[in-house]
């Protein structure tokens, strides 16, 4: 199995990612459409500490790393996406806009 | 070497349509259970690197954890499912043009490079190698990413704390 199929799926996700988050409304997907985007990147990692030039178990750690930071992006995003909810009443992002001038 | 092929094969179109649908679902608790889905080919996908610890805290972390937090935010924020559906917009079709020129640059990136794999050059990523390594080389890392952690948990509950007078 090759390198370029496995770095070529991540490219796909990743642009499916980048893609919900330039279009969606929604807070939550906003979040998820990160999320979605992080994996993209970890398979990366991990393919390349599997198949790369210099196969390594530290690609591994590395995307330990991320999985940790990625969850703790999504509890403190979610909170705040509450507490802004609590605020104005809608989860849509594009009605966020109090700091427009 | 065929049957890695094909289970990659499924694996990714699997990934792929899940986040295909996630793009495409009408009802927004739909989208979390096809990223979740999606979440859980990349696991598979995993395995089949022959990281085996990785997929399991795929699972339990994205699949489980994550997953369960977007619908738990989903439920508590009433998203409105009459939302107006603007027909396509020209703003989506500027977001279409610039994924896709994004992905036509990464996707000739990569099959283009020389890309070197070793031949033969096994190395067995066993849950105790990772074990010795995080523990040994990346000790202080993994101390500041549980300290980000606690930061995290009391940050959470400090921003959705409901304010009382």
């Amino acid at each position: 199995m090759y390198l370029t199929s496995y770095l070529a799926l991540a490219a796909i996700l990743f642009c499916i990612g980048l893609y919900g988050i330039l279009t969606k409304r929604n807070a939550v997907m906003l979040l998820f459409s990160v999320e979605l985007m992080l994996n993209a990147v970890n398979l990366n990692l991990v393919a390349f500490s599997r198949l790369g030039f210099y196969p390594n178990v530290e690609g591994q750690i590395f995307t330990f790393f991320t999985i940790t930071v990625a969850a703790a992006e999504a509890a403190v995003g979610l909170a705040i996406l509450i507490a802004l909810y609590r605020k104005k009443e809608t989860a849509e992002a594009d009605q966020y806009n109090s700091m427009k001038g | 070497m065929n049957a890695e092929f094909l289970a990659f094969s499924i694996l990714s179109v699997f990934a792929i349509g899940g986040a295909v649908f996630f793009l495409n679902a009408g009802k927004v608790m739909h989208m979390a259970i096809a990223l979740a889905f999606t979440f859980f080919s990349l696991a598979g996908i995993y395995l089949l690197l022959q990281a085996e610890f990785l997929a399991v805290v795929q699972v339990l972390v994205y699949a489980g954890g994550i997953s369960i937090l977007m619908i738990f935010g989903i439920m508590l924020t009433k998203p409105e499912e009459g939302a107006p559906s603007r027909s396509f917009q020209y703003h989506q079709w500027i977001s279409l043009a610039t994924v896709t020129g994004f992905f036509v640059i990464i996707m000739t990136i990569i099959y283009q490079t020389p890309i070197l794999t070793p031949a033969g050059k096994e190395t067995s990523a066993s849950v105790k190698s990772i074990g010795s390594i995080l523990f040994k080389n990346y000790a202080i890392p993994f101390e500041l990413a549980s300290i980000l952690l606690l930061v995290a948990l009391i940050g959470a509950i400090v921003l959705a704390r409901k304010e009382q007078k």
